[in-house]
Formats: structure tokens, C-alpha cells, sequence
């Protein structure tokens, strides 16, 4: 069994990040799914919230990050995240996500107000 | 000078400023083509893997879908225009609409009523001189296509087939767009979107021959199609739009290239004729003097004797 696995995460207008990778943890519709290599061919509906990739490569360590909606497939060892709209937890603006939180809340933007929490609940599992 | 002379001159000087024009829209077309390029390269991976997902989806899970199946007796089909909303472009948008005209007189000879949905402001002008219905209509985004565009164009077409006929619903999706094969050749072409047929989309993602997966589903097979084709009808939209705003930079750069090529000739020419005429004035000046010399030489010849 291979030790590792091949990712990619892909946004709708650029692919996000691609490499190899231990274990993913993401969240479905059904609950949190881990997947290691060799796992069983997977497709699987996507919640809005932090994914979480532990990489073989030292440097990069365990990134994260905030998917808004999407899927995740598995098979023959790679595994794809699909979603309108991927953001790595370092390339959030920590103080912007918050302020918008603040505004979706006094304007209730429900749909607003979940992108910022996500967001914001990426950074802090980083 | 003479009036023939500033008259050619005249229009010179008006050719060569149209020349500057048309020029510096060639450049800006070419370097928007590699621009539009690029992004149709960026969201390739997201539409290939989803297509890969779909066919997955669709091949491993055996519920039928209304997405996915036929309708034995298809009574309405719902045809999307991708146009731009600026002309000089050559034949780009009136290919375009002319193919949907052939795709909507196909479908209405089947016996299928056809709702016409347009992006641009080229095919909505034409469509309406015509006095024909449009169903649905967008523009202002056809230069430069965002995710959020192609969302708010499926949205009302998703919800079309999701409906049932009899309420207004549509049971095929076509789309009609400007597929980009390179910087000199764009084609219009006509593909249905939905009902999926799945020879095609395999075909697409290259795993017709491809031993497929067994697939485990999360939550359900059911779920995972529900959620995944309203994304897959956006993706292929999106891609559309983004090979039509290509093709329509590709179009207007050949278009203003062929201009200002004319418009050199024009000039070429204008300046043969302006010489010409300069030349014609120059020696009708000198027979002019000459003669009035000789006249005059003439008549003081006269006089001495």
C-alpha cells in the first residue's frame, strides 16, 4: 500500500494547491471523513468548512483549507476537491473575515455570514 | 494648392487616424485573447475533474435521475446564446446566432417548443428587432466572465428543467456558443447540456475505455447527482462564456488587423493620387508660365517691328 496520496484542490477558475499527502480530513454532508491512502474510491458532498491535508513534505507540515461547498473524490490513490471557492487558512485576512462576519450578522446575509465563519473557523484550525 | 491636392490630403489625414484606431484595438484584442486564454486553462482542472465525477456518479449509481434520463416525448427545450455585447468582431456574433436559428428550427421540427436565453447585447438586439421572445437575458460580463456570472446564468436554467413541463419547465438544455480552436479559427457550435448523454461526457474526460471505480457514495449516489449536476451545467456554462470571450477578442483582433491593413492600402493608394495630382499641377504651372512667356515674347516681338 502506498504511503501516500496525491491531492489536488481546485477552485472553479484556478487550481488551488496540488502534492502529496497523508491524510485529508474534510467534512460531508454525513460527517467528518478522514482518508489515508488506499482508502475505498469515495464521492462525497462537501459541508462549507475547514479541510485539513497533512503533507509528506516537512516544510509544508499540515495546511488548511476553508472550502465553500463541493465535492471529494477518491480513487486509485488521488484525491480531488472540487468547490466554487477554496482559500488557503494563510491567505485569509483574518481582520477582514471578522468584519464581514460583523456586517453579515447586523445585515443578516445568512449565506455572507457563513463564508466569513468558515473562513474564520479555517484560521483557527490552522 | 489645389483643391483636388487638399482634398486627397484631407483624406489622408482622416484614413491615418482611423488606422491609429483600429490599430491600437488590434493590440488591445491580441492581449486580452492570451488573458481569456489563460483563464479558459485556469478552470479546466475544476471542469475535468467535475466531469469525471459526474460520469462516475452517473455510471456507478443506478437511480435514475430527471437530469439524466430521457424524456420519451421532449415537448420544450430551453437553447442558450452565448454572444458579446460589442460588435466589430467580424462574423462572431451573427455566426453565433445563425447557428441558433438552425438549432431552434431542428428542435421545432422535432415539435419541441424552444425558449431562447441570451448573454450579450448582440444577440439580444437581434433576437429583438426580430420581435422574437427571450426567455432570459444577461449582459455586461461577456469581455470578461466571472465564476458569479455563469452562476446567475444556470441558476434560472437549472431551475427550468428542474421544473415539470406542464408548469413551464424545459426537458433538454442546449447551448449555443463560440467554441475557441486557435488564435485563427473559431467555431460556432451547438452541444446539449442536459439530459446528460453519457457516451459524450466519457468521451470528454477521456475515460471512455477506462475501468471505473467502484465508488462508494456520500451521503447517497442520489444526493451526490443532486448536488453535483446543477455544479456541472455552471461549469460547462462557465467555460463556454470564457471560450466565447476568447473567440470574440480572437475575432475583433483579426477583424481591426484586416482593418488597418486596408487602411494602409487606402493610404497607399490616396498618396499615389495626391502625387499624381501635385505632379499635374506642377506641370500645368509650367506650361502655364511657359506659354505666358512665349505670349508674351511673341507680342513684344510684334511690337519692336
Amino acid at each position: 500500500m502506498a504511503a501516500e496520496l496525491h491531492v489536488e484542490l481546485v477552485a472553479a477558475d484556478r487550481q488551488v494547491w496540488s502534492g502529496e499527502a497523508t491524510l485529508v480530513v474534510a467534512r460531508t454532508t454525513s460527517g467528518d471523513i478522514g482518508v489515508m491512502p488506499g482508502h475505498q474510491p469515495l464521492l462525497g458532498v462537501l459541508e462549507s468548512g475547514p479541510v485539513m491535508i497533512r503533507t509528506t513534505s516537512a516544510e509544508a507540515g499540515t495546511i488548511v483549507a476553508a472550502v465553500h461547498g463541493g465535492f471529494v473524490s477518491f480513487a486509485d490513490n488521488k484525491l480531488s476537491l472540487l468547490a466554487e471557492t477554496v482559500e488557503m487558512a494563510d491567505e485569509i485576512d483574518v481582520q477582514r473575515a471578522e468584519r464581514a462576519l460583523e456586517r453579515a450578522k447586523s445585515e443578516a446575509d445568512a449565506a455572507a455570514e457563513r463564508r466569513a465563519d468558515v473562513r474564520l473557523r479555517a484560521v483557527a484550525a490552522r | 494648392m489645389g483643391a483636388q491636392l487638399r482634398v486627397y490630403k484631407r483624406r489622408i489625414r482622416s484614413v491615418t487616424a482611423t488606422k491609429k484606431i483600429t490599430k491600437a484595438m488590434e493590440m488591445i484584442a491580441a492581449s486580452r485573447v492570451v488573458k481569456a486564454q489563460r483563464k479558459v486553462a485556469a478552470s479546466t482542472p475544476y471542469a475535468t475533474e467535475l466531469t469525471r465525477a459526474v460520469t462516475a456518479v452517473s455510471t456507478g449509481a443506478n437511480d435514475k435521475h430527471p437530469l439524466t434520463t430521457e424524456v420519451e416525448n421532449p415537448t420544450r427545450a430551453a437553447v442558450l446564446l452565448l454572444t458579446s455585447d460589442r460588435g466589430l468582431a467580424g462574423a462572431f456574433n451573427s455566426n453565433a446566432i445563425k447557428s441558433a436559428e438552425q438549432l431552434t428550427e431542428k428542435l421545432q421540427a422535432e415539435g419541441k417548443q424552444v425558449d431562447t436565453y441570451i448573454v450579450g447585447r448582440r444577440g439580444i438586439a437581434h433576437y429583438n428587432f426580430r420581435e422574437r421572445k427571450i426567455a432570459g437575458e444577461w449582459t455586461g460580463f461577456t469581455d470578461e466572465p466571472s465564476y458569479a456570472d455563469a452562476k446567475a446564468v444556470a441558476g434560472p436554467l437549472i431551475e427550468a428543467i428542474e421544473k415539470d413541463t406542464a408548469e413551464g419547465g424545459v426537458d433538454e438544455l442546449h447551448i449555443v456558443y463560440t467554441e475557441f480552436v486557435s488564435m485563427m479559427t473559431q467555431n460556432a457550435v451547438e452541444s446539449r447540456l442536459l439530459p446528460l448523454s453519457l457516451d459524450e461526457v466519457a468521451e470528454e474526460a477521456g475515460t471512455k475505455d477506462e475501468i471505473r471505480p467502484l465508488y462508494d457514495f456520500e451521503p447517497s449516489g442520489q444526493d451526490v447527482l443532486d448536488a453535483l449536476l446543477p455544479r456541472y451545467v455552471e461549469s460547462r456554462i462557465y467555460n463556454a462564456l470564457l471560450q466565447s470571450a476568447a473567440s470574440k477578442h480572437a475575432a475583433t483582433r483579426r477583424a481591426m488587423k484586416s482593418a488597418t491593413d486596408n487602411a494602409g492600402e487606402l493610404i497607399n493608394n490616396l498618396s499615389r493620387l495626391a502625387n499624381a495630382a501635385r505632379q499635374a499641377e506642377i506641370t500645368q504651372e509650367i506650361s502655364e508660365i511657359v506659354g505666358g512667356a512665349s505670349a508674351l515674347a511673341d507680342a513684344t516681338a510684334g511690337s519692336d517691328k
